[in-house]
C-alpha cells in the first residue's frame, strides 16, 4: 500500500482508490485521542463479557470465551465498558501520560 | 469513530449474525461511519466493501447482487459458500438523500439487507437536521433562540415508509443493556434480515454523544431510555405482520429520555412545558398505534 502524503499523485495510489488489504485499520492508532483510561481489575472480573459487545472501538480482545486485557492502541476511553460493568471490576482513571 | 458511538456496537451485532463460513459484500452510504472506517489506505472492514455517495448506496449494493447472481448461473462449479448483500448507511444517507435509491432497490427485489443506523441527524458533517431528528431537538441548522425551538415537526416514520414496499422482512430495534436482554433482539432480526430471500430492511437505534449531547459512558442507558419510554419501539413486520417484540412493563415518561441530553435542555426551561407535552402525545399515539397494527 502506497504511503499517503500531500505530495503524492495519483499515479502513485491505487487505481480508483481501491484497498487491497482487509482490516488493516488495525495499524491506525487512536488511542492517542484518550483523555481517561480504563483500568481492569482482573480480582474482580467474573468473566461475564457483558463489557465485550458494547466496546465501540472492539479494544476489548477475546479469546476463548474469556476477555483479555484492553487494546489501549485503539481504546478512547469512552467508559461504557466501565458503565456497564455489575462488578466494578472496570475503573475508569484520568490518562496522565498516554503510552501510545 | 468518536469515542462512545452507538454506531459500531450496531454494526458489530449485526455482522456477527452472519454465519463464519458466508461472505459478505457491504455497502457503505455516505455517513459517520463510512468515512471512519474507510480512510485511504485504511479499511477496517474485513469484507468487501464499497464506498458510495450519500444516494447510491442501494443502487450499488443491488446492482452487485444482481451481478453476483447472473456470474453464478454463468458458472458451472457449484460455490458452497453463501455471499451476502448488506448496505449500511445513516439516518440522512437512508431518510434523506437515499430513499429514492432505497425504494427502487426493494421494489425491485433483490436479496439483499439494508440497515439504518438512526442517530437523528446529519452527525458526520457538523449535526445538521435531517428528516430522522426529533421534534424540538437542537440540531446547527435547527438552533434554539428567540425564534426557533429546536426542530420543527414529526419525525419521519422510515420503518412504515419501507414496510409500505411489502417486502419479506422490516425490523426496528436497538442494542440493550444486558437487564434488558442485551443485544439479543439485535442480534435475531439481523439473523433474520440476512437469511431472509429478498429485501429485508432493518432500522436501528444509535446514539450519538456529540450530537445529542451527553456524556459517553451513558450509551447503553441512553439505548435502554429510548425503548422504555417507547421513543423507539422495537418490533417486526414478517409478511406484512407486524409483531412487537418488546413491549415495556411500565412505560415510562419521555422526560426520562430527554433529561440526558444536551440537544432537549431547552424542553426543561420555564414556558416550555408543552414541548414535553406534545412530545408525550406524539409518542402515545405512534405506540397506540403499533399496538392496534400488532397481531
Amino acid at each position: 500500500m502506497s504511503e499517503i502524503s500531500k505530495t503524492v499523485t495519483w499515479q502513485k495510489i491505487t487505481q480508483g482508490g481501491t484497498i487491497y488489504e482487509s482490516g488493516n485499520a488495525d495499524s491506525f492508532i487512536t488511542g492517542d485521542w484518550r483523555t481517561s483510561r480504563p483500568e481492569w481489575i482482573v480480582d474482580k472480573c467474573t468473566q461475564c463479557m457483558l463489557c465485550f459487545p458494547v466496546c465501540p472501538d472492539s479494544s476489548i480482545p477475546a479469546k476463548d470465551g474469556k476477555r483479555l486485557d484492553y487494546d489501549f492502541n485503539h481504546c478512547k476511553g469512552c467508559g461504557v465498558c466501565a458503565a456497564v460493568c455489575p462488578f466494578d471490576a472496570i475503573k475508569m482513571v484520568e490518562e496522565i501520560n498516554s503510552d501510545k | 469513530m468518536c469515542a462512545g458511538c452507538g454506531a459500531p456496537v450496531v454494526v458489530r451485532c449485526i455482522l456477527s449474525a452472519l454465519k463464519p463460513e458466508d461472505h459478505a459484500v457491504i455497502g457503505l452510504a455516505t455517513g459517520c461511519l463510512e468515512v471512519s472506517t474507510w480512510l485511504y489506505p485504511f479499511t477496517a472492514w474485513k469484507d468487501s466493501v464499497i464506498h458510495n455517495a450519500f444516494e447510491n448506496v442501494s443502487a450499488t449494493i443491488s446492482g452487485v447482487e444482481a451481478a453476483y447472481k447472473a456470474k453464478k448461473r454463468m458458472c458451472e462449479e457449484k460455490n458452497t459458500k453463501e455471499t451476502k448483500f448488506i448496505a449500511f448507511g445513516g439516518d440522512g444517507g437512508t431518510y434523506d438523500i437515499g430513499i429514492q435509491s432505497l425504494s427502487g432497490a426493494l421494489e425491485r427485489g433483490h436479496d439483499m439487507v439494508y440497515v439504518c443506523y438512526d442517530n437523528g441527524a446529519y452527525m458526520n458533517t457538523g449535526i445538521q437536521r435531517s428528516s430522522a431528528t426529533p421534534e424540538f431537538a437542537n440540531t446547527t441548522t435547527s438552533p434554539v433562540g428567540k425564534i426557533r425551538n429546536g426542530k420543527h415537526g414529526r419525525k419521519k416514520d422510515l420503518t412504515q415508509i419501507v414496510a409500505g414496499h411489502n417486502i419479506p422482512y422490516v425490523a426496528q430495534s436497538a442494542p440493550r443493556s444486558a437487564k434488558y436482554g442485551g443485544f439479543k433482539d439485535l442480534y435475531n432480526k439481523a439473523e433474520k434480515a440476512i437469511y431472509t430471500e429478498g429485501p429485508a430492511f432493518l432500522n436501528t437505534f444509535a446514539p450519538c454523544p456529540r450530537g445529542w449531547r451527553y456524556s459517553t459512558p451513558y450509551l447503553m442507558e441512553i439505548c435502554d431510555l429510548a425503548v422504555e419510554t417507547c421513543i423507539w419501539p422495537m418490533y417486526e413486520i414478517t409478511d406484512g405482520k407486524l409483531k412487537l417484540t418488546y413491549e415495556p412493563k411500565k412505560k415510562l415518561p419521555v422526560e426520562d429520555f430527554l433529561k440526558q441530553q444536551g440537544r432537549f435542555s431547552h424542553m426543561f426551561k420555564e414556558g416550555n412545558e408543552y414541548m414535553i407535552e406534545a412530545m408525550q402525545k406524539s409518542v402515545d399515539d405512534e405506540w397506540e398505534n403499533l399496538k392496534n397494527m400488532s397481531v
